[in-house]
């Protein structure tokens, strides 16, 4: 039986190279050039994607272990005309500069509104219990894997609590 | 990459047979596996994909404790119900460490077997003994910021670079370990080895060895805490970390159980700093003489010099807080 992968609703077959990581399969043999490559070595969260509902580096996986999973990658999230509230958010509030780290970034953020709804805590809280209150500390922190070599933080930041905080902040 | 044979074990036999041989390692998260094979520091000619034998359960022990499934992810862990209740210093070494994204993939298991960040280690064109035995130490000498003041060789003075195993040291907790010869338990304490002549020897697992669980002991009341300090304030590893499960009874430390990240090819428990702590009410004079303790032996190595005063100031830091929440 071919093992398949879904990406975006799509069922794909995996490939038959096992050095094939996750990342290198999305945009080379799907295409899906969204997704970007940083580092390749779990550094900067270019390659940040969701699969089964949780955020990971699609760098550091193989293709060939995720047999039967879903994958949402930034072209599964919003379209031009449909954006996501954290696309229309990025584009307020100018959260990139060169925009390579963009889609890692809006990935990051998309699973952390998920953590944050069950209230996972972070490093930066307060108490491992209980609500977690949506500061900038807590989103800088929750946001630390995803590099952006342009500096553009502070309006990522921002574009971020907007979303998660129903724009009450 | 180096082209590699890649199998999905169907069974832990089966996972331990492969492993078993030289050629073959296991996979679980692949987040360190798979960096060293990027970088040919790793050079497997087969991987045996353990993550679907089961193993990622968290449940109660029968004497009150908790075990943890070695495939149980390092967010899975961190925060579960009762990690965060019983045990918050595990769940603060975890939170400490690495990102979000990384975490969700990390595995317990791995995360104890994670290999040193030491730079000569991770190139391959620099000598370094762990890697390729008789090749000398580029670190002894060299760049060696990172790099241990406890319980070195002069074949190899790299870290241990984890948070998470420091916090299991310090709660006592145990290894479970399965392979062809049956089953067995390690202290957290014992499973790292340090460095001496042979430095590619990391820990006690054997060839064909998996880890499957780990076992924390019943909670014990006090204060945990975990306290790192690295470079930047989030997303590095450790300069040093303390874990430290402490309670005062009447003023007087009843329980001190601490744990070192940082300062060795493991993490660091010496019992005759508790010991010394035991009996006594807090002070600044009982906590130099911990230091003094703790770090009799240290030796540091031209840029590493630092680690010995930060050490002394981090532990104090620690041992403090126990009587601030006190007033
Ligand atoms: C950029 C970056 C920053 C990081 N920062 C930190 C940090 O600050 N603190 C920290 O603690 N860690 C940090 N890490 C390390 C991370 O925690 C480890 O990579 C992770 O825990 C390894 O788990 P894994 O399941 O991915 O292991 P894998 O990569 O799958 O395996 C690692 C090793 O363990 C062996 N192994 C895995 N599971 C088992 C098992 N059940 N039985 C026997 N052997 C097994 C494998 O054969 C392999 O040799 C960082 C990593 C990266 C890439
Ligand atoms: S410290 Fe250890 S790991 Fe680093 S170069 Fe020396 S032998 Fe290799
Ligand atoms: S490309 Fe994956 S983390 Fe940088
Ligand atoms: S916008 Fe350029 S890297 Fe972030």
């Amino acid at each position: 039986m071919t093992e398949m992968i879904s990406v975006n609703g799509t069922a794909h077959p995996l490939p038959e190279d096992p050095r094939v990581s996750l990342l290198d399969f999305l945009r080379h043999d799907l295409g899906l050039t969204g997704t970007k490559k940083g580092c390749d070595h779990g550094q900067c969260g270019a390659c940040t994607i969701i699969v089964n509902g949780i955020r990971i580096n699609s760098c550091l996986t193989l293709a060939a272990m995720h047999d039967g999973d879903s994958v949402t990658t930034i072209e599964g999230l919003g379209t031009p005309d449909e954006p996501s509230a954290l696309q229309r958010a990025f584009l307020e509030y100018d959260g990139f500069q060169c925009g390579y780290c963009t889609p890692g970034q809006i990935c990051s953020a998309t699973a952390l509104l998920e953590e944050l709804a069950v209230n996972w805590p972070s490093d930066a809280s307060e108490c491992l219990e209980g609500r977690i209150a949506i500061t900038r500390e807590e989103i800088r922190e929750r946001m630390s894997g995803n590099l952006c070599r342009c500096g553009a933080y502070a309006n990522i930041v921002a574009a971020i609590e907007e979303v998660a905080t129903g724009g009450k902040s | 990459m180096r082209p590699f044979e890649y199998s999905r074990s169907p069974s832990l036999s089966e996972a331990s047979l492969l492993t078993a041989s030289k050629d073959t390692l296991a996979i679980a998260g692949g987040t360190n596996l798979l960096d060293l094979m990027k970088l040919q520091v790793e050079t497997p000619g087969q991987l045996a994909d353990i993550n679907r034998l089961g193993f990622a359960e968290i449940e109660d022990t029968g004497d009150g404790g908790l075990r943890l499934g070695s495939l149980a992810t390092n967010t899975e862990t961190a925060v579960h119900p009762r990690v965060r209740a019983d045990y918050p210093v595990l769940s603060r070494a975890i939170l400490a460490g690495a990102t979000q994204q990384l975490r969700n993939k990390a595995t317990n298991g791995g995360n104890l077997c994670q290999r040193t960040r030491c730079l000569y280690f991770t190139n391959i064109d620099q000598p370094c003994n762990k890697r390729e035995p008789g090749s000398g130490c580029g670190a002894i000498n060299g760049i060696a910021k990172l790099h241990a003041i406890l319980g070195t060789s002069d074949q190899c003075i790299a870290t241990y670079p984890g948070d998470m195993a420091v916090a299991l040291s310090a709660l006592g907790a145990t290894v479970q370990i399965s392979g062809s010869k049956g089953e067995r338990s390690v202290p957290v304490r014992d499973f790292h080895c340090l460095p001496g002549d042979t430095p590619w020897i990391e820990n006690v697992l054997e060839p064909g060895e998996i880890i499957t669980g780990i076992v924390l002991p019943a909670p014990v009341c006090g204060r945990q805490i975990y306290r790192k300090v690295r470079e930047r304030s989030s997303y590095a590893f450790a300069l040093v970390s303390v874990a430290a499960v402490l309670k005062l009874t009447d003023g007087k430390f009843s329980r001190a159980d601490l744990s070192f990240g940082g300062l060795a090819h493991k993490p660091w428990h010496d019992p005759r700093v508790g010991e010394a702590l035991l009996g006594q009410p807090p002070s600044d004079t009982l906590f130099d003489k911990a230091a003094d303790i703790l770090l009799e032996d240290a030796r540091g190595f031209g840029e590493n010099d630092f680690k010995i005063p930060l050490t002394r100031r981090t532990l104090h830091a620690v041992l403090a807080q126990t009587t601030e929440d006190a007033a």
